[in-house]
Parts: C-alpha cells; structure tokens; sequence
C-alpha cells in the first residue's frame, strides 16, 4: 500500500527526516511512535504531501505521490490540532468538505449522531471547546470511505465515553479491510488497538514489528516499560 | 479551484470589512458629486484617492486574509485539491471581492448621478477598470510576500514597505533622477521609468484619458503622443497585464514547494 524509500527532510538546519524505509501493507493498524520531535507528523505529512521531502520517494498503490494530488482522495487524514476556519458554522464546514470530495459518498449522518453533536450543528467553530473540535475534526475524517486512514494524535482532548467510540470505530474501519496509520503518545491506548508499531528515533526507524516482538526483544513484561527501556537504551 | 474561489469569496463578502470598503467607496463616491457637482471633476479627484488607496488596502488585505486562513488552507492541503488552485483561488477570491467592493461603491452614486448620459462615462470606466487591475496587483504582491514570510509581523512590514515604495518613494526617486539629470534628454527615461511602476502607470493613463495632459508641460506632450495612440495604450495595458501576471506566476511557484 505504501511504500516510502529513503526518505530525507530538513527544515532549515534541523534535519528531521533521515532516510526512512518503510513499507506497509493494505489492512491493518499501524502505531507510528517515538518521542517528541521524532519526525511522527513530518513523516505523515510527507505522505499527505503537505511537506515536500528533501529526498526519497514514497509510493502509494505503486504511483509516486510527487506533484500528485488525485491520490488523497484515497486518504483521510485526522490533523492533530484541530485547527479550522473559526468563522464557518460546524455544518457548513461539513458541508464544504463533502463538497470538496463530492465524488464520494459522505457517512456524516451516523458520526454526527455517535459524537453527539447535534446541538452543536449551528455553532461557529471559534466557539466550540476543544475537545468538540476534535470530535468534529473526527466526523470530518470519518465521514468519507477511503482506503487508508491517517489519525495523528485522535485522542487529543476526548471525553472517555469518546475515546470508548471512537476505539470502536476505528475498529471497525479496520474490519472492513482499511489501512490505519495512528501516532499517539497513549501507550494504553496504542497497545490496546494496534496490529504493528513503528519506532522512531531523531529521523530513523529504531524499531518495526508486533507488540510481542517489542516485548521479547527489550525483555520487559509490559508495552510502556518496553517503549521507555527503549528510549532510555538509546539515550544512554 | 473555483469551489476555494467561492468559499474564500463567501467567506469575505461576510466580513465586516468588505462591508466597510464598500461603505467607504460608496460615500467617497457620493460626498464628491455633491461637493463638485460636476462628474469629470469628481473623476480628477477619485483618481488621486484611487491610485493611492487601492494598492495599499490590496496590500494589507492580501497580507492578512492570507495569514488569517492558515486553517483554512491547512485543512485543504489534506483534501484532493491542487495546491496551486488552493492559493490561485484564494488570491481571487480576495483580488475579486475588493473590485467588487470598489466598483459598487463607486459605480452606485455615479450611475445615480447619471453617468450613463454624460460624456465622462468612458473616464469613469477606466478608473474603474485601473482600480481593479492595481486591486489584482498589489493582493498578487501581498500573496508572495506573505508566502514567503512565516512571520507574520515580517510579512506585514515588507508589504507595507512595498506599498511605501510604489506609491510614495519611486516618485521620489524619479523626480529626484529628473532633476539631478536635467541637462541630458530624458523622454525615453521617463516613459520607461512610468510604466515600470503600477501606480504611475495608471496615473497616468487615467489623466491622458481625461485631456488634462496640458498639465503635464512637456513631457505631457511627449507622453500624449506616446500613451494617446493605440500602440501606447495597449502596450500599457499590456504591461498591466503582466504586472498580473508575474507575482500570480510566483504564486504558484511558490504554493508548489512550501512545507506546511
């Protein structure tokens, strides 16, 4: 499904990004972690196309993504802040994103109705909280039926009746066969959905493989310990 | 890109401030008909505020839709839509409802007043039609600049910067350059150094267009002859084009390599 080969990115001096190989297969939850400044959101927004990489090519269905944009009609992408124009009332931001795909078909009905968001249709979006933006912020990412699903940081803000929704619904994305690519700094919540984790460490994958296999290696009981003496290990 | 053209023109023409363009437009326009009561007069008059206020409203306008949409575009970046339609859609989007605000509020009094049955209608139109074409300018040259400027603070000074040179310093620097040189011809300098910059360029389009060139002197004349055939009037037009076009070039150029 996606296929990134040495994928390089700096911003200024600041090299973020350097040389990724990765490849993902179709269906599936994928955890992308590492610590803060990792180079998480860089390398999911290199696949969006929103940072343009230094060097490397990333693969999406086989096709080079480069100077390409018809391919993120088979991506949702959930932003980690939920940053919206504040003006637009909640439905008319639906309303425009669905315009803007206006080749799929929109599932915003039944979300609107899981998040309970019905009272807050009519609102301006500089009104809402921040945990409502981000439940909108879902509605908007879910709302469409593509391939590969990209959620950073989802559970930024949510209520636990919420975050219980929304473990079920990614749940079910991936049930019907979808690729789901996560980064999230809940380990619990990491452990809990995630098929595969992908460590990354100052630009580099460190580590790529099942919970289990993270477990072994590090030889700790427990997937926080593991992460941490991971961490700790590359420190010292 | 027409449907982000439509959102951003939507999104603006709610705003208070095309409203209070708009509203600006429409009594400047009103108070100089009364005061004048004479059309070709009060077309003089517009011209000065025109050719000065346009470019600096595109300005600050282009600046600071750009910066207050960061959401806005951050959240089309992900969508399926070309980057270069985001931003080319977005600066009509501003460029075309700050003509519209201008055309109105100007074209309403005067349509009132009966400029339909008078010989000024032609003056008049030009004036709008330089208006807009300064509008799609200087909000052209405010995209590159805020493009280029993460900081905010830095992407304001520079375009105010800009506006302070195009509208106020060149001139300086022109007449300056006239008279220290006075004693060598300076025809094709002139000419050349006019229809580099917008803001002169239009001016002087308009007053050669409204036969007052006796006023210039000389160089009225020489202008007169150069800018009053055909030739000189579409190769200004011309020029006014690419001054369009070139900024809406780096625009593009621009959108396509920027990380967000």
């Amino acid at each position: 499904m996606i296929e990134i080969d040495n994928l390089h990115k700096k911003f200024g001096k600041n090299e973020v990004l350097k040389g990724i190989d990765l490849t993902i297969d179709s269906g599936g939850i994928f955890a992308v972690l590492g610590p803060n400044g990792s180079g998480k959101t860089t390398l999911i927004k290199s696949i969006l196309g929103m940072v343009v990489p230094n060097d490397g090519i990333i693969k999406l269905n086989g096709a080079s993504i480069k100077q390409s944009w018809e391919y993120r009609n088979d991506i949702d992408y959930l932003p980690q802040i939920a940053n919206f124009p504040g003006n637009l009332t909640v439905k008319e931001l639906i309303k425009m994103i669905k315009d803007l795909r206006s080749n799929k078909t929109a599932d915003d009905e039944r979300l609107i109705d899981l998040f309970k968001l019905q009272p807050f249709l009519d609102k301006k979006l500089n009104n809402l909280s921040g945990g409502t933006k981000q439940k909108v912020n879902l509605v908007l990412t879910f709302m469409f039926d593509s391939p590969l699903v990209i959620l950073d940081e989802p559970t930024t803000g949510l209520d636990p009746i919420s975050h219980i929704r929304l473990k079920e619904l990614i749940t079910a994305e991936k049930q019907k066969g979808k690729t789901i690519l996560i980064t999230s700094h809940i380990m619990s919540f990491v452990e809990e959905i995630s098929d595969e984790i992908v460590f990354l460490l100052e630009g580099k994958i460190y580590f790529r493989g099942s919970i289990a296999d993270l477990k072994t290696k590090t030889e700790q009981p427990d997937f926080e310990h593991a992460i941490a003496s991971m961490l700790s290990s590359s420190y010292a | 890109m027409l449907k982000i053209l439509k959102y951003s023109f939507f999104d603006l023409m709610r705003s208070r401030w095309s409203y209070v363009y708009f509203l600006f437009y429409l009594l400047l326009g009103i108070v100089l008909l009364f005061l004048n009561n004479d059309l070709s007069k009060a077309v003089i008059t517009l011209m000065n505020v025109i050719i000065i206020l346009v470019p600096l409203i595109g300005t600050i306008f282009g600046v600071m839709y750009y910066y207050n949409s960061k959401e806005f575009t951050e959240l089309l970046l992900a969508q399926p839509v070309k980057r270069s339609s985001i931003f080319l859609g977005q600066y009509l989007g501003v460029a075309l409802s700050l003509s519209m605000s201008l055309i109105i509020g100007l074209g309403l009094p005067f349509v009132f007043y009966g400029i339909f049955n008078s010989g000024a209608i032609w003056d008049f139109s030009l004036l709008l039609v330089t208006g807009a074409f300064l509008t799609l300018i200087f909000t052209a040259l405010a995209f590159v600049i805020a493009l280029a400027n993460e900081n905010k603070i830095k992407g304001f000074g520079y375009a105010i910067l800009l506006w302070l040179f195009m509208a106020v310093i060149y001139d300086g620097i022109f007449l300056m350059s006239l008279v220290y040189f006075e004693e060598y011809p300076l025809d094709t300098f002139s000419l050349v150094a006019t229809m580099l910059n917008p803001v002169d360029l239009s001016r002087v389009l308009i007053l050669l267009k409204l036969d007052i060139s006796a006023l210039l002197g000389y160089t009225g004349a020489v202008f007169q002859k150069f800018f009053g055939t055909n030739f000189g009037f579409i190769l200004s037009s011309l020029l006014l084009v690419i001054w369009v076009a070139v900024p809406t070039f780096f625009i593009q150029h621009m959108a396509k390599r920027k990380d967000f």
